[in-house]
């Protein structure tokens, strides 16, 4: 601080304790909730003192909800799309930095392009595309009339139907979030910033250049992916829309989805304490991991958004 | 740009690039000119026949008084959205950037909500401010004498959701806030001190517009925000109700393709979308462009 001032001083500690109030009550308030057998829960006001039914309920939330399965498929979904996002965007920062080519500079431009679609805007066509992923090929196949030329060269009748459903599959919860302009553009800005003399001693020592990948320019992306793993995990946790699409089968849906179902509706038993237990429960992976790696996530949310 | 030294391959480049290229070209490009052409096309709702109507699908849509209504809801509730979340993470950081004790738990306190879904943001504001259970709603009826039920009027659903959205969205202004006043260089506060210059007064005159690149950034993304990733809170908590008062454009997007099967209609508004993230793109590149002249 610059200068003494005890009055400032206690207000900004006043109002620090205020504001870490409000940021945590509802949750607060929620796990509280979460204690209290069901007369107490829809007393008002709710009584502040936790009760002894926080494991009664996660259990009845657990089996009612199906969390189990539901936080399965959410953790496989998450950690499919980070794996995948950051394996496809390295390499594709790696070819675009590291290899000159022609079509170098227009795959650069389609992918950067893409930071301004995101799923929401392009629903319908996105999910039909999900139904099925062969369409374009199916189009083409059409446009140039392969089905004539196929049944002419065997001399049968041949319809080609190509036909390839990611609903309601783990693919399909994943595929469609993998592409990630601002991944790609991250590793790119890191890429820049490698010293040259790295590649060109690399060169020198006679190493190939996937051998320069995996030994030189991984080790140094260490820091990168950490953040990154961060921040795709959370986001890809806590997608809503698009698992809401592509799942339709209950055994597939995700957890965040899946809360819901337990939210009691006006003619329901107000049981809000089973799905506010439900709701911490499910909000648990992703808080642990932004909670143990909170130097990581600082670094990637502000250098992703660069 | 590329690197001063490189390698040079045949195929291996392209190798590379492959995955990405493919899943952008099938799940982005495709769908996009999908989109953009059954815009232009009226198909019934078994989607077996289409034809080709011009801008029809865009006209019945900018005369359509539902749509018209549900664009100055998403402007409402989005800025509403990006004032609340903005301020209230902008007084956080300034205070938790004042202060010198505990400063690592006070950051991890305000930081971790960022990873709440807002779909479980959504919830739990539900239940503080359920018209029979809810605690904040009761104050709300007890103090101020409001008539509070967000399940039967539009503006208490307004409110409810306001508040969910921007509560999630707090701990992310923070951290960027944080940064930012950490930015500042101490030099300038110093000799603002010497000079006589209350707490306030530098605040205002030297912290502040150091902060404006922030501040524009974070003011874009709030309302990218609000205006896409709120999904989760509406369908969880009000579904666009009630009466259409809380139905953003997202939500209608969904709900006109995926409930009405109204297919040229919601490819029409998919369309708008995406011209306004494209506006809004280029405004924001503009202003990093701005950012990177100001040298920091």
């Amino acid at each position: 601080m610059v200068e003494k001032t005890p009055l400032l001083d206690f207000f900004t500690y006043t109002f620090l304790i205020l504001g870490i109030f409000i940021v945590g009550f509802p949750i607060i308030y929620s796990l509280i909730a979460a204690t209290l057998p069901l007369e107490d829960v829809s007393r008002v006001p709710m009584p502040l003192i936790p009760g002894d039914q926080f494991f009664v309920n996660i259990k009845e939330a657990w089996t009612r909800g199906n969390l189990g399965n539901q936080i399965l498929n959410s953790f496989i979904m998450a950690s499919g799309i980070t794996a995948g996002k950051i394996a496809v965007s390295m390499i594709g920062a790696f070819s675009i930095v590291y290899f000159d080519y022609k079509f170098r500079v227009v795959a650069f431009a389609s992918v950067f392009c893409t930071l301004m679609l995101p799923v929401e805007v392009r629903i319908l066509p996105t999910y039909e595309m999900a139904a099925n992923v062969l369409a374009p090929l199916q189009a083409l196949w059409d446009l140039l009339h392969l089905d004539g030329l196929a049944s002419w060269v065997s001399g049968h009748d041949i319809v080609v139907s190509l036909n390839w459903s990611l609903l309601d599959s783990y693919t399909g919860l994943v595929l469609p979030l993998i592409a990630s302009a601002t991944c790609t553009f991250l590793f790119r800005q890191f890429f820049l910033t490698v010293p040259e003399e790295l590649c060109e001693a690399a060169k020198l020592d006679g190493a190939s250049p996937m051998m320069f990948f995996r030994k030189i320019l991984f080790p140094l992306s260490k820091t990168n992916i950490a953040a990154l793993v961060v921040i795709e995990f959370v986001y890809g946790y806590n997608q809503y829309l698009w698992p809401l699409l592509v799942t339709t089968n209950p055994k597939m849906t995700t957890a965040v989805i899946g809360l819901q179902n337990l939210i009691p509706q006006a003619d329901d038993l107000p049981e809000w304490n089973i799905a506010l237990a439900a709701a911490i429960l499910v909000m648990l992976p992703p808080v642990l991991v932004v909670l143990f790696m909170q130097r990581w996530f600082v670094k990637g949310l502000i250098e992703k958004e660069k | 740009m590329i690197k001063r030294s490189f390698f040079t391959s045949k195929y291996l480049p392209y190798l590379l690039i492959l995955p990405q290229m493919v899943v952008t070209l099938t799940f982005f490009y495709w769908p996009a000119v999908k989109g953009l052409i059954q815009s232009f096309l009226l198909s019934d709702p078994f989607g077996r026949k289409s034809t080709f109507v011009w801008f029809y699908n865009y006209i019945e849509l900018f005369t359509d008084p539902l749509y018209l209504k549900s664009i100055f809801i998403t402007c409402t509730f989005s800025m509403l959205v990006a004032f609340v979340s903005i301020s209230l993470g902008l007084f956080i950081a300034t205070m938790a950037n004042r202060a010198l004790k505990a400063t690592a738990l006070i950051r991890t306190l305000l930081i971790w909500p960022y990873a709440v879904a807002p779909a479980i943001s959504g919830i739990m504001w539900l239940f503080l401010l359920h018209p029979s259970y809810g605690v904040v709603a009761l104050g709300i009826k007890r103090w101020m004498g409001i008539d509070w039920n967000p399940v039967l009027y539009g503006n208490d659903a307004m409110v409810m959701i306001v508040m969910a959205s921007a509560w999630k969205q707090i701990s992310y202004n923070f951290v960027f806030f944080m940064a930012g006043l950490q930015a500042v260089p101490k030099s300038l506060i110093e000799a603002a001190a010497i000079d006589g210059a209350s707490p306030l007064k530098r605040f205002w005159f030297i912290t502040f517009p150091l902060l404006s690149p922030t501040f524009f950034f974070l003011t874009v993304m709030n309302i990218i925000y609000s205006f896409f990733e709120t999904f989760g809170i509406i369908h969880t908590v009000t579904q666009g109700g009630p009466g259409g008062s809380t139905n953003i454009l997202v939500y209608k997007v969904y709900q006109d393709g995926f409930v009405g099967l109204n297919l040229g209609s919601s490819a029409a508004q998919s369309v708008v979308l995406m011209t306004l993230i494209i506006v809004i793109t280029f405004l924001q590149f503009r202003f990093v462009e701005k950012k990177v002249q100001y040298g920091g």
